[in-house]
Parts: structure tokens; sequence; C-alpha cells
């Protein structure tokens, strides 16, 4: 229902850079994710959308209308915390009637709107109980309640289901999904899991020292990252150091056609690598199989002890201690202040010749 | 989730197992726990509560000789005692009101505002509360005498007014700082202004808390003796006086144990009323922070 545009947003705290010159549009109806490690602002972000924290430098514009410096309650966004933050001392109902009553509408109304809210998160009936006799994530569902009734043009959730077991979580980030574009609300999801940003994101911004590193549709992401910090977080990587030279890199002992020169980073998926026979100059020490039941993961050591991960078909068996042949498919190698470049064995081999099969 | 889970046997005929019914275990520590207690602090309460019927006990026996309200009527057709109850109950209801709105606001700044200076000034509050009380009060007799406050009604409100801080802060900065900001935040979101946070959440969030302290504060001060004692007097006779006067001048235990159980029961009723509105767990958390 409203589209944010950020422009040149940064925050300190003290002397800490909590956010960087951030700037990024989110489209109407959309769901943009936050994704990043610990400490990168992700938090930081979101509260300064919601209001509660004002920025040190930049604007923010919702639909065109600049609300930088409107406090929370003025501004038509809503938010569902990590720790659900119900009132103790209402019932649900009160919690969720709370924000109506504020703006005095009539009782019946209320009363017609919170039950309908209520319905929609799951929990019709609930009404009259205390949060303390809610089990975890019914408490997270009214905190969503809560937000939803006040029919916000944004919502906003900061990891609200961090805390809750994986199925309920999976199952609400999809409620939450669903009810986002059922009723078509812009939505700021943050979270620290990749696998939940990949899930139900229609954009992702990958944050990492308050500044973003990328943005992009999740599978973008996932295929092509922009730099090396985003390779290694999104999705499992096997990253090496290595030096460029003579068309080729060299890293751990694997050598891999590559253009440039100087020090490099070779990102590598686990799935992109393949068994073969052992070759000179690409084998694997095996030192231990996972069976996943659907693949199997094979943790290996490379010729100077770099680990190395495999995923491969779940008919693969090996054991500790073999000597493997690996085959790489496709990697992409960062170098310092360069857009990254992506390789595949296939397109190589027409102009390299087998030689890197 | 439609996981088909294999059904078990056992799940599959509850009925032909039989249910094992566990009682609940006896608690044998909190028992004798109890009864230490009882013996430490309802026996002498017991004993003095007997004496307040007691017409005769002498020495050997057990139980008195005889019985009786002989000692009620005595002290409850007093003109002193019921003046010295009225006195002391307005006296405390003033001196709990005024610290009261004295007390909370700054207990709200101390918790919530972030302004210069404020670590330091809360150290000073506590510091002089650390002072001997009896050697404050002698110095503010003699500022008093000065003032002709001594033996006034202001007087002793102002003097037993310097007793509740510590209370009437510390606990009350606790509540509000237990109240947890994302709350408030949460309120704010949903388009309550600073005012309506605070009435609406914050208050009632910290009550039970701010309660336990106006409770302490009132039975403290109703009960309270050196300052009264200092700056009241000859004028100024609390409840308490009178009950000392009475162990003083006459030299039977009954007067006093008539006062004692006369003042007991109210101030033990406001105690379970207490208890009943806020929880147990309201007091635990004004003094535990
Ligand atoms: N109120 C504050 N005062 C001082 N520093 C703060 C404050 N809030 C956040 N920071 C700092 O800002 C940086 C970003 O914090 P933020 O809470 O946004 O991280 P986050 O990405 O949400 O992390 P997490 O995943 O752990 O929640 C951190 O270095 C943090 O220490
Ligand atoms: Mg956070």
């Amino acid at each position: 229902m409203a589209q944010v545009r950020l422009s040149g947003i940064a925050k300190t705290f003290g002397k800490v850079t909590a956010l960087d010159a951030m700037d990024l549009v989110i489209d109407d109806g959309e769901l943009v994710c936050l994704l990043g490690p610990s400490g990168s602002g992700k938090s930081t972000l979101l509260r300064i959308i919601g209001g509660f924290e004002m920025p040190s430098e930049g604007t923010i514009a919702i639909d065109g209308v600049d609300v930088t410096d409107l406090p929370p309650e003025q501004r038509p966004t809503a938010m569902v915390f990590q720790s659900h933050a119900l009132w103790s001392h209402m019932t649900v109902f009160g919690n969720v009637a709370f924000g109506l009553k504020l703006r005095h509408l009539p009782k019946a109304e209320i009363r017609d709107r919170v039950e309908r809210v209520l319905d929609l998160v799951g929990l019709s009936g609930y009404g009259a109980r205390l949060p303390s006799q809610l089990s975890g994530g019914q408490q997270q569902r009214v905190a969503l309640a809560r937000s939803l009734v006040i029919e916000p043009k944004i919502l906003l959730l900061d990891e609200p289901f961090a805390s809750l077991d994986q199925h309920l979580r999976e199952r609400l980030r999809d409620e939450v999904r669903d009810i986002q574009q059922r009723l078509g609300i812009t939505a700021v999801f943050v979270t620290h899991g990749q696998d939940e940003a990949l899930a139900i994101s229609d954009r992702i911004v990958v944050l990492a020292d308050g500044r973003m590193q990328q943005v992009g549709r999740p599978g973008e992401i996932y295929a092509e990252p922009k730099t090396a910090f985003v390779a290694g977080f999104i999705g499992a990587m096997n990253m090496l150091d290595g030096t460029l030279a003579d068309g080729e890199i060299l890293a751990s002992g694997l050598r891999l056609p590559a253009e440039g020169s100087g020090l490099a980073r070779l990102a590598i998926r686990p799935e992109d690598i393949s068994l073969t026979e052992p070759e000179e100059g690409r084998t694997m020490t095996v030192r231990r199989m996972i069976d996943f039941g659907a693949h199997v993961v094979i943790d290996g050591k490379l010729a100077d002890g770099t680990h190395l991960r495999i995923q491969t078909d779940k008919a693969i068996r090996v054991s500790q201690g073999e000597q493997i042949g690996i085959c790489v498919e496709s990697w992409t190698v960062f170098t310092d202040g360069d857009e990254p470049r992506r390789y595949r064995s296939d397109t190589v081999r027409s102009f390299r010749g087998a030689r890197y099969a | 989730m439609t996981d088909l889970a294999p059904l078990s046997p056992f799940d599959a005929s509850p009925a032909a197992v039989g249910r094992i019914v566990r009682r609940e275990p006896v608690d044998w520590t909190g028992i004798a726990f109890l009864t230490g207690l009882a013996v430490v602090v309802l026996l002498p309460l017991i004993v003095t509560a007997v004496w307040a019927f007691a017409e005769i006990w002498r020495f050997p026996a057990i139980v008195p000789q005889r019985m009786g309200l002989g000692y009620w009527q005595d002290t409850l057709s007093r003109n002193d005692v019921w003046q010295a109850l009225w006195l002391s109950l307005s006296l405390t209801t003033t001196v709990t009101v005024i610290s009261a709105a004295i007390c909370f606001p700054a207990a709200y700044a101390f918790a919530r505002l972030d302004f210069p200076g404020r670590n330091l000034l809360f150290l000073a509050f506590l510091s002089v509360q650390a002072f001997p009380k009896f050697g404050l009060i002698v110095a503010t007799a003699t500022i008093f005498l000065t003032l002709h406050l001594v033996g006034t009604f202001w007087g002793v409100v102002l003097i037993q007014l310097v007793g509740t801080l510590l209370y009437m802060i510390w606990i009350p900065v606790s509540a509000f700082q237990g109240v947890d900001r994302r709350l408030e935040e949460a309120a704010r979101d949903v388009g309550a202004g600073p005012m309506r946070v605070f009435w609406f959440i914050t208050l009632p969030q910290a009550l039970p808390t701010l309660f336990a302290a106006l409770l302490i504060t009132f039975v403290s001060t109703f009960y309270e003796t050196d300052a009264a004692w200092l700056i009241g007097l000859p004028n100024v006779r609390t409840m308490p006086m009178v009950m000392i006067s009475f162990i003083n001048n006459a030299l039977e235990v009954q007067y006093g144990a008539v006062l004692f159980v006369f003042l007991w029961v109210p101030s033990f009723v406001l105690m379970l009323a207490a208890r009943r509105v806020m929880g147990a767990d309201a007091f635990a958390k004004g003094l535990g922070g």
C-alpha cells in the first residue's frame, strides 16, 4: 500500500557507526528481507523506518511524504517486536483493541475488527486470555494481530519468530507472507536466517557493518553474489584464498582458469563440485560424510589442509581418509575493487581445452 | 503439518494399559521451614494477643487465670487513645501522599530520562540516606526550633517525609526501570502519544510495585517514633508514643497488648488486601529490583 524511500540514511551511536549511506526504495506491496550478521544494523534500520530512532543523516519518505521527523505514533507503520512486547496487564482482546480505542472507534466496530484479525492469525476465541496464558507462538501471533488491526501501510518485523522452534517458525513466516500478500501490505522483515530470507522475500537486502552489500531477488543473490561477503553469507559456500597468474587461480593446491593477477578469493558452492577419478592437482581427503537423506555432504581436506565441502548425490558413499577426485563445475573469483568474475567448466573447456574438466 | 506418526501399541489402547496416577510428593522441607517460622514469628504474636484478653495471668499458669474485656474497655474509653489514632492516621496519610507526589515523578525521571548528572544525583540521594538517622533528626530538630516547627503537625510531617524518601524513590525507580521499553514502544507504534503511553502502559505495569512502596511507607511512617518523639512532643502525640507511655506509666502488660492487637488487625488486613490486589511477587520485585 505504500512505497518507502530511504535516501542517504546514516546512524551513529556515539563513535559506533551503525548504518552508513543507505539508499533504498521499497516498492508498494513488496516484502523485503534485511539479512546480515549480528550487529550489522538491521534492527537499527527497521527502527529508523518505524520512527524509534532518529537517523543522524538522510531522509525517509513514505509515499513521497517526508516522515523523517515524525514520531512512531504518526507514521503509517506497525512493528512486530522480537520479544512480542505484549502488555501483560491487558487481555489478548485488550492488546489488539488498544490501537483502535486510541482512534475512538465505536465499540461494535472495534469488537468486529479485533475478532476478524484474531481469526486471521488463527486465534479466534482467545480474546479473553491474558498473554501469560498463551504459548510462545500464540503470543507472537497476538503481536502480529495487534500490528495488523490498525491497518498499517507498512509492516515492520524484527526477527519476530527467532525464539520459536523451526517448524513453528516456518509455518508462521509462511502465514505472514500469505497475509502480507492478501492485504497487499509493504513489509520489511529482519532476519539473520538466510533460509527464511530466501523463502519469503521479494527482494533481499544484505547488510554488513552498516553498509548495504547487495540488493536483489533471492535467486539472484544466491547465484550472483556481488561481493565475497555476500557469497560467503548466503547459502553454503567454500571460500578459498588464492593468487591469480597466467590465466589461472591457484588456491590451496586447486588450479582453475581465471583472468587477472594478484591476490583473489575463490568461491565455490558445494553443489557445484562433483566427484571424479583422483587426478594430480584435483584431489581431496575425506574427513567425514554427512548423510542428509535427500543429499550427501562430504567434508574434506585439500592438499594444504583447507576444508572443502561437497554436496552430492545421495547414492554416493565414501569413507573417511579416502582420496577422491573433484571436478569444479562453476566458480567465482573475487578481487578487491573489481567486479566478480564467474566461470563454468563447460564454457571454459570450449576455449581452454579439456585440461580443466 | 500432517505427518503421520506411527501408532504405538500403547497409544492404540490407553484403557488397556491402565493409568498410573502419581501423587504430588510431600514437601517436607517446606513443612519444616513453615513450622520453624511459625514458632519464631507467630508465638510472640499469639502470647501478646492472649495477654490482651487476660485479666489475671500469673507466672506458673500456662493459660490466664481470668480472661475478659476489662482492659479493652479501659483502653478504648480513653480519649487520648482515639485522639492519637486519628492524629497518626492523618499524619501518615499526609506524609504518604506528599511523598508520593514528590518521589514518583522523581523516580520516573531517574528511571527513564537521561539528564546530565543523573547518576551523581541518585548517588548523592542514596548517600544522604546512609547517614545515621538519629543524628539527622537531632540536627533537624535544632533547625526546626528556630523555625518554630517543633511540636507542630507540619514539623512532624516534614521530618517524617525525609524518612520515607529511601523506599519511595528506590522501589519506584526499579518499578519504572522494570517496565520493558519495548512495551512502551509498541504502544507508541499503534498510535499512543507519550502521555497516553505513560497512563495506559507504564503506570499499570509499575502499579503493583508502586503500591508496595506506598504500603511500606504508610506502615513504617505510622510506627515511626524517633522523629515523632523529638520533633512532635509535647503537642503531637502519635499512636506509638501513646503505646510507649502506657508501657512506661502503668506496669501492666495488658494495655500495650490491647493496643498491639488493636493496631495489628487493620494493618494485617491491609497487607492481605494488598497481596490480593498485586500478587505476591510485587513486593519481591520492588525490593529486589
Ligand atoms: N542504542 C544503542 N546505543 C549504542 N549502540 C547501539 C545501539 N543500538 C545499536 N547499537 C549498535 O549499532 C550496531 C547495529 O546494531 P543493530 O541492533 O542494528 O544490529 P542487528 O543487525 O539488529 O543485530 P542482531 O542480529 O544481533 O539483532 C551494533 O554495533 C550495535 O552495537
Ligand atoms: Mg537486531
